[in-house]
């Protein structure tokens, strides 16, 4: 459909300044994506100097019908892919017209919590693993699989190639690029242990652009695999039985954890986490007790452990940082469903503003 | 097909002067959208210097066999998307040979209209918010609908995405860059409530080019529906039941609404539209009692009423301007099938002119 792609692609700076901005921004349900365009006068890179929007929210849960306006706040700005030129994505959260955010809106509680001078003093960083499955359309089952059977079991397919055992690296490669384009900080991609699962990270990122860099980074795995013909799953156990689950580890460390004599700063920290494990756990993902088993690289849900190398606690700490006495640690527990907003403010809090009551 | 492209995409500004201009007029429906090209010698950007045409009106039901000249007035130039280069489509009306708009020609009264000097004086501006329905070809059923039957309700799809949510967006995309190349001010798009359904909105725009603009972009929408080997619909009911509509819900506003005070005069505005309320529903698209039943974001076609931020009402205030005193308003009420030239010129006349 070259003249289609032609249309698509057709590069408006030579005849006007207008740019498209599509704001997008999480629904009713708190994990669809919704997304409209509108025409700009000219270029914005400054997401304080967008326009405030609204939208339906009767149409999204997320208002009633006879007050229905929702109104946009525009928090990042990104390059968009599927547009270019000077055409821009732009991350936002939704506040009923009186200017409370409304009940969905993690953003707005997070913003709170990554503005308290004690957290920002100490500039936490966050890597996020963002675990994902493909499945085919119609019949929602994964990528690849064989209709009405299973794929050989699990062992040849994580970080693999080849025909029998990566599906959809199409998919895979043109969101990383996408992502790099759009000025995400995506450092990486691999093939999952389960076939049709795939993951990529975000960060480093400081503080609420973890977040905001994660959601522009589903948003655009859910157009691509739109283009794909193939369908996206946040579910963090998928298939039942021996296939792994999906997760988003968070991996986490603040200035004195990095700085010298950071190591004994993670041990304070975890302990921290393992009080208030019951709390986070129930802010970590819907059906996170499907996955959290305690078997297929998990911690089980009711338990809360950690280890150097163990991929099978709630909390791993690399080899690395136990060598060098500093660095970060990995909080395992969050499922691929998880709220951004909500997790990594919640460890900045529980682990930077929390008290313990003796 | 690279070297079908290739030609189709052949820039000829470097071997000749001349451009080709697609002339654009609505047939005998109403809603059937027509066009043929033709040869210019040089670029052209200015509509009064372009010649008049004809076409055979009894090939679209217009004119008798026996006396089949149409004459088109070429009356708006827009950017070819399709052509690019320095070619162009030329929006025009239908009038007799003798000068007499035909009886499908809704243009010319509407322009009458808008040159009245209380309506010139008063700069109508409007935002028309055009929905519409994709097919697949051959079976007229919506677009990433499983054939023989329904995909999951209503929910998911309103601003979606994803395979499973959203149907056709290369053709959305395709139609609001070549919207915006040809000139058009096509001020956004959005995926709607029922899965297949799109809209776009253009404006503000100010009197009788909001008709114009909107017709251009459905003559584009329908040549980029063409190259996807998709159909059009702009019914405003395509499918009966828990399925919404398809409307082309118009914003409008005048000089004195969006000025200080302006919101006791939307006020005045909506009670004369009350007060002719079957006059214009009765002009505001065919087959619209099988959309306005009171759900889906409607409100019954019997009643009139208006509302701040209600989205059931005939009128919708917005928040924003009820909080500023000024602004404009929304009339829900016309269909996807809406003769633009018809709508924006009554709601002048009606909120302008009438007493």
């Amino acid at each position: 459909m070259s003249l289609l792609s032609d249309l698509i692609n057709l590069d408006l700076s030579d005849t006007t300044d207008k740019v498209i901005a599509e704001y997008i921004w999480i629904g009713g349900s708190g994990l669809d994506i919704r997304s409209k365009a509108r025409t700009l006068p000219g270029p914005v890179s400054d997401p304080s100097k967008l326009p405030k929007w609204n939208y339906d929210g009767s149409s999204t849960g997320q208002a009633p019908g006879e007050d229905s306006e929702v109104i946009l706040y525009p928090q990042a700005i990104f390059k968009d892919p599927f547009r270019r030129g000077n055409n821009i994505l732009v991350i936002c959260d939704a506040y009923t017209p009186a200017g409370e955010p409304i009940p969905t809106n993690k953003r707005c509680a997070a913003a709170k919590i990554f503005s308290h001078p004690d957290v920002v003093a100490e500039v936490p960083w966050y890597g996020i693993e963002q675990e994902y499955t493909l499945l085919q359309k119609d019949v929602n089952w994964p990528l690849g699989w064989p209709l009405g059977g299973f794929p050989g079991p699990q062992g040849p397919y994580y970080c693999s190639a080849g025909a029998d055992k990566a599906f959809g690296r199409d998919i895979v490669d043109s969101h990383y690029k996408a992502c790099l384009y759009a000025g995400i900080n995506i450092s990486g991609i691999n093939g999952e242990v389960m076939p049709g699962q795939w993951e990529f990270q975000v960060g480093p990122s400081v503080g609420i652009s973890a977040a905001d860099e994660i959601w522009a980074a589903r948003y655009i795995l859910e157009r691509i695999t739109e283009i794909a013909g193939v369908v996206l799953s946040f579910d963090p156990k998928p298939i039942p039985g021996d296939w792994n689950g999906a997760g988003a580890h968070t991996n986490y460390s603040t200035k004195t954890m990095r700085n010298e004599g950071g190591y004994s700063v993670i041990k304070k920290a975890i302990e921290k986490l393992g009080l208030r494990h019951k709390e986070h756990i129930a802010a970590y993902g819907e059906g996170n007790e499907r996955r959290l088993t305690g078997r297929h690289e998990t911690a089980n849900i009711n338990t809360f452990k950690w280890g150097v190398a163990n991929r099978g606690a709630s909390i791993r700490v690399g080899r690395d940082t136990e060598k060098e006495g500093k660095g970060y640690f990995e909080d395992r527990r969050p499922a691929s469903n998880m709220d951004p907003y909500v997790v990594t403010s919640m460890i900045a809090e529980t682990t930077l503003l929390w008290k313990p009551v003796s």
